[in-house]
């Protein structure tokens, strides 16, 4: 063992030359290594909850026990506060558009969705955030902020443990939320309301 | 330089969580940290954390469990994905920088998703032994046998460390592998995982997290009675290529302990993060360890082994270990990369 770490070892401080048999051979311009790793993907406690209520029909989000905010999907956690949500609750399936956009372009692997489609983010009744879904049964230039929608789901006996249970998101025809009050405006209006209350 | 203490620690530690995310992990184990000291996030000046994209099999990993924190409104910081160890050392600069007061260090590993011995052949280098795939196991079992071929080590020695490991653990409600009866008999007996290593050569496998209060002089006086001062902390770094090491050794591990002090005075306890009870041994004579420190004991990494978290680990059961009076002066190491490539170590007093 050498006394002192700080010398480099003996193979760092030699001369570097290619054996004679290498002088003449095609120089190696690029490698390939590919990888390839598979995990199981475990979606822990508070998506279990809410994909397994899919089953039956059911969306669940959870409460924040600092100031009730219902958050959908569910994390398990306000993420404002790092709060522990314990506590589900059961989402209505109607809800509005907070924001929306219109795709014209295939997705690779993706054949069943058809161009033009809208993917918005849905504000469910009750729900302090919005979540992901597509909207049909409209023309796409008919799609707008504030737009009443309601969950056209698949029939009972096609129902699995999937947000997929729900095909898309369709017009209920009522009338529009405002803007000043949809999608992330929804929860600081919210705010502001019982601000004026208190 | 300003004095700096971990002041508070808690961590939680299993062989698989098949129930739980990294998020739904780290927000008891953050909360319990920081309530046991009084504070909320909004007390806490700089936030750092240490994970892998390659252990979740997500990219950005780290940003989602961000929510187990509570980042709003924006607070100040940042994320290595590296142990927790090297959090903590970014945490400690910030510090001293000066600025803040107080700092929150986390970090996780869940490595059950994937295969772990196959999720670390992705450090290698890209061109000569990535493309080989070699196991963790396996490369670990060529550095033993040239530690055993040189007369470096063992195997009776490496028992021996086993089996400190393994008793030692019986009393560590954290630890996934322990065993009262083990002996140096019976661990000779197992069947090689990949000779010349036997199984509890290996670390056991864990899954968990971790997460540290940092205050600064008098703060961290008025938060902890006896807060684990921290009087040196250093990392170096060795080679990455193993062609070039002298797999026998690691330099960067005496080299950083020399800049951590851990020779200046009497070591009470030592907590070293060696997935291997071959690099234990390594540590053991690069740390200039004498007889008189207690090492892991209470089975260390050997006997539950959380990959990014082992070493921040070391450091909270180094410095818990100050806080209940148990010791006066103490050394964490952490350890990263192959063959014990990069080493942290950090030294803590007791007032």
């Amino acid at each position: 063992m050498s006394a002192d770490p700080s010398i480099p070892p003996a193979a760092l401080s030699g001369e570097v030359s290619l054996p004679e048999q290498l002088a003449d051979v095609e120089p190696v311009r690029s490698v390939r290594t590919p990888i390839r790793l598979e995990y199981d993907f475990i979606p822990g406690s508070a998506s279990s909850g809410y994909l397994n209520a899919f089953a039956d029909r059911k969306i669940l989000g959870q409460r924040s026990p600092v100031d009730g905010a219902v958050f959908v999907p569910p994390r398990g956690v306000d993420p404002r506060h790092g709060a522990a949500t314990p506590d589900y609750v059961e989402l209505p399936d109607t809800g509005h558009v907070g924001g929306f956009c219109v795709t014209r372009l295939p997705i690779p692997g993706r054949d069943d969705l058809e161009i033009p489609y809208v993917s918005a983010w849905i504000h469910l009744d009750g729900a302090d955030i919005g979540f992901l879904g597509l909207v049909a049964g409209i023309d796409t230039s008919e799609v707008r902020m504030g737009m009443r929608v309601r969950a056209v789901w698949k029939p009972d006996d096609e129902l699995g443990r999937t947000a997929e249970n729900i095909l898309y998101w369709e017009p209920t025809g009522e009338p529009d939320i405002p803007v000043t009050a949809a999608g992330t405006n929804a929860w600081h209006a919210k705010q502001a309301a019982a601000g004026e209350q208190g | 330089m300003r004095d700096i203490a971990v002041v508070s620690v808690a961590q939680h530690q299993e062989k698989a969580l098949t129930h739980t995310t990294e998020v739904e992990l780290m927000v008891p184990i953050i909360n319990e940290a920081r309530g046991a000291v009084g504070l909320t996030q909004d007390d806490i000046g700089f936030t750092c954390s240490g994970s892998s994209d390659f252990l979740a099999g997500q990219a950005f990993s780290f940003v989602h469990t961000l929510d187990a924190v509570g980042a709003v409104p924006p607070i100040s910081e940042s994320h290595v994905e590296m142990d927790g160890a090297w959090a903590l050392y970014e945490a400690w600069v910030k510090l001293q920088i000066g600025g803040v007061d107080t700092a929150l260090v986390y970090s996780y590993g869940k490595s059950s998703p994937g295969s772990l011995r196959d999720v670390l052949s992705t450090q290698l280098d890209p061109y000569y032994l990535g493309p080989l795939w070699p196991d963790a196991f396996s490369l670990a079992a060529l550095q033993a046998r040239i530690m055993l071929e040189s007369g470096a080590v063992s195997e009776q020695r490496l028992a021996e460390i086993a089996v400190r490991s393994l008793n030692g653990a019986t009393n560590n409600p954290l630890a996934v592998r322990s065993s009262a009866e083990a002996t140096a008999e019976s661990v000779l007996a197992e069947v090689p995982l990949a000779d010349p290593l036997r199984p509890s050569d290996c670390a056991a496998s864990a899954d968990g997290g971790v997460a540290v209060v940092l205050a600064a002089g008098d703060r961290a006086r008025e938060l902890c009675e006896r807060p684990a001062w921290i009087r040196g902390i250093d990392h170096r770094i060795d080679p990455h290529q193993p062609g070039v090491r002298d797999l026998t050794r690691a330099p960067s591990a005496q080299m950083a302990a020399a800049r951590a002090g851990a020779s200046a005075d009497r070591l009470d306890a030592a907590e070293l993060a060696a997935p291997f009870t071959t690099q234990e041994h390594i540590l053991e004579i690069e740390l200039g360890l004498r007889n008189g420190t207690a090492i892991n004991a209470n089975g260390g990494a050997l006997a539950g082994h959380t990959m990014m978290a082992a070493g921040l680990m070391r450091i909270a059961d180094a410095a818990r270990q100050i806080h209940d009076e148990r010791a006066d002066r103490v050394l964490g190491h952490a350890a990263s990369g192959l063959y014990l490539q990069q080493n942290l170590v950090c030294v803590m007093e007791g007032e």
